[in-house]
């Protein structure tokens, strides 16, 4: 068991420390999406909405571009001498996915702060789910994040990904409209979206009461629990395969 | 044999990259793949170090299987990479301590491999120094360092030199010599430089992912023998022919120089320019290198950047 928790413990740890050491510019993936929301949620006159989305957005940020930092990592860089060295690979997979993960968790912590600008009032035990559910997010995107990137040759491809998929399904998550007022295909879209159930979990979380338009809260966050399951399972699938590539 | 590769055949994608090698190294041997960059060298590398997954053949590392026991292999070897493993953000104490983790070392006992690799590379007072703020030689040794701190039988070391200056050249291979004796590590070491190659007991010459050569850098200059002779000629074809017509002696006009092998070149020197005045622009004389080795298998030279 040692050799599986320590190599995972000290890429986790590997993480935080190097967050720590550039706290400015990782911290510059809440900043867009807090001026997003401001602008978005003062101009329309409801900073409430479109709070919990843009919470995920940060958390989405976060999570998926700390593990584009994989694709150098693993070619020529830090995890080339974890490759070569008898740890198991599904605790490199596992260390990378909850030190990433923890970091995208603070950001959208510290976005959370913002919460009583957005005029909620969810009490103790909701922020405390609240905090909970952002783990939860951050851990799946994490995961994604870690599938994608394990496929890539180039952080370029890595970019285009994000803006042909991963945006436009945040867009139709319930962020910036309900599914309630959604038309026709759009609507279907949103309720298979997964992004949507993370959102939907948040937004719970905060107001504190079931919404009729959305999945409820019990459904919302089974839902991205089997998505992290899953996609931490694809992860780890991933790294353990032999590949013939000039890394296996 | 601590490694021995029989009738290794390497593939990327379509491309053979190694195509048939077959090699063995003794234990506490500094042992050299000399060959000009494509020559598959890196593709040995990375294959031994678990990293390619052979189409056909086997390597073996202190009788492990390099494909199928990957995790055994592992174990023994050691890795310093071309490109930089370290993490710049961190400092040189907490990188090889995340490389002892890696390897299932710690408390107590890394502390300790962590200081004697540190104090044996001259790193003890830059332990809590940001990698990133050292010299390219400081974090070659810091490469190494981590390599060894688990101690492999085997050191692979992929173009160990490149990117040092000549002093920092040298102090490694004062310490890859101190390894070999004193704690008895085999080293497998790739190169394209011809001064790193002469250095070690003993070399394979890969060309075109095919072993072309393999022997100390003195058996592998013996078997041309004698003295190496180029010709800077008018006619360098026309020489050439005039001279195996008429004194009798095998030449060859590489990159436009004529060049001839052969016992007693002073002599044949004199025979030459006598015989032929005016066709010949200049004349050198020089004892066998590893380049002419190379030169006498391939008909290539091993490339004009070492």
């Amino acid at each position: 068991m040692m050799h599986f928790w320590m190599p995972a413990a000290t890429l986790w740890w590997r993480d935080l420390v190097r967050f720590w050491r550039e706290k400015t510019r990782v911290l510059g993936y809440v900043g867009s999406p807090l001026l997003f929301w401001l602008l978005i949620g003062s101009g329309s006159g409801n900073l409430a909405f479109f709070f919990p989305g843009a919470l995920v957005l940060t958390v989405m940020f976060s999570a998926v571009f700390s593990t584009m930092s994989l694709i150098e990592d693993r070619r020529e860089g830090f995890l080339l001498s974890m490759l070569v060295s008898p740890a198991p690979r599904s605790a490199m997979a596992l260390g990378k996915i909850l030190g990433s993960s923890t970091l995208a968790w603070i950001q959208g912590v510290i976005f959370l702060c913002f919460l009583p600008a957005a005029g909620y009032a969810p009490g103790w035990a909701g922020v405390l789910e609240a905090v909970g559910v952002i783990f939860l997010i951050a851990f799946t995107f994490t995961a994604l994040g870690f599938v994608i990137a394990w496929q890539m040759d180039s952080t370029q491809g890595f970019h285009a990904i994000m803006n042909l998929a991963l945006f436009p399904l945040w867009l139709v998550s319930g962020s910036l409209f309900s599914m309630t007022t959604a038309h026709g295909w759009v609507r279907w879209l949103m309720r298979l979206n997964p992004v949507t159930y993370m959102v939907s979990a948040l937004r719970q979380a905060l107001e504190r009461q079931p919404a009729p338009d959305m999945p409820g809260f019990s459904v919302s966050v089974a839902a991205t629990a089997v998505c992290a399951v899953l996609l931490l399972a694809a992860a780890t699938a991933f790294a353990t395969r032999k590949s013939a590539r000039s890394f296996a | 044999m601590i490694v021995s590769i029989d009738n290794l055949v390497v593939n990327y994608g379509a491309r053979a990259a190694l195509r048939g090698v077959s090699l063995e190294v003794c234990e506490r041997e500094v042992f050299g793949v000399l060959g000009p960059n494509g020559g598959g060298k890196s593709t040995l590398f990375k294959t031994l170090a678990t990293m390619l997954s052979p189409a056909s053949g086997a390597a073996r590392i202190a009788g492990f299987d390099v494909d199928r026991q990957s995790t055994e292999v592992r174990r023994r070897i050691g890795v310093v990479f071309q490109s930089q493993s370290l993490d710049k953000k961190l400092t040189v104490a907490e990188n090889l301590r995340a490389q002892g983790h890696f390897h299932g070392v710690s408390g107590a006992a890394l502390t300790a491999r962590m200081d004697e690799a540190m104090n044996r590379l001259g790193l003890a007072d830059r332990r809590n120094e940001l990698v990133e703020s050292l010299s390219g030689g400081l974090r070659r040794r810091v490469e190494i360092a981590k390599g060894l701190l688990h101690r492999p039988a085997v050191l692979l070391m992929d173009e160990p030199s490149t990117g040092l200056d000549p002093g920092a050249r040298r102090d490694l291979w004062r310490y890859i010599k101190e390894l070999r004796d004193v704690q008895g590590v085999t080293v497998l070491l790739t190169t394209h430089l011809l001064d790193e190659a002469d250095r070690c007991d003993r070399l394979a010459l890969l060309h075109e992912g095919k072993l072309v050569a393999a022997g100390s850098p003195g058996e592998l200059k013996a078997r041309i023998g004698g003295d190496v002779v180029t010709l800077e000629a008018v006619d360098p074809l026309a020489l050439r022919e005039a001279l195996e017509a008429r004194l009798g002696v095998r030449a060859a006009v590489i990159d436009g120089v004529v060049r001839v092998e052969i016992d007693n070149g002073h002599r044949f020197i004199a025979e030459a320019v006598e015989a032929f005045p005016g066709a010949i622009r200049s004349v050198a004389l020089h004892k066998p290198t590893l380049e002419d080795v190379f030169l006498d298998e391939t008909g290539v030279t091993i490339g004009s950047d070492s």
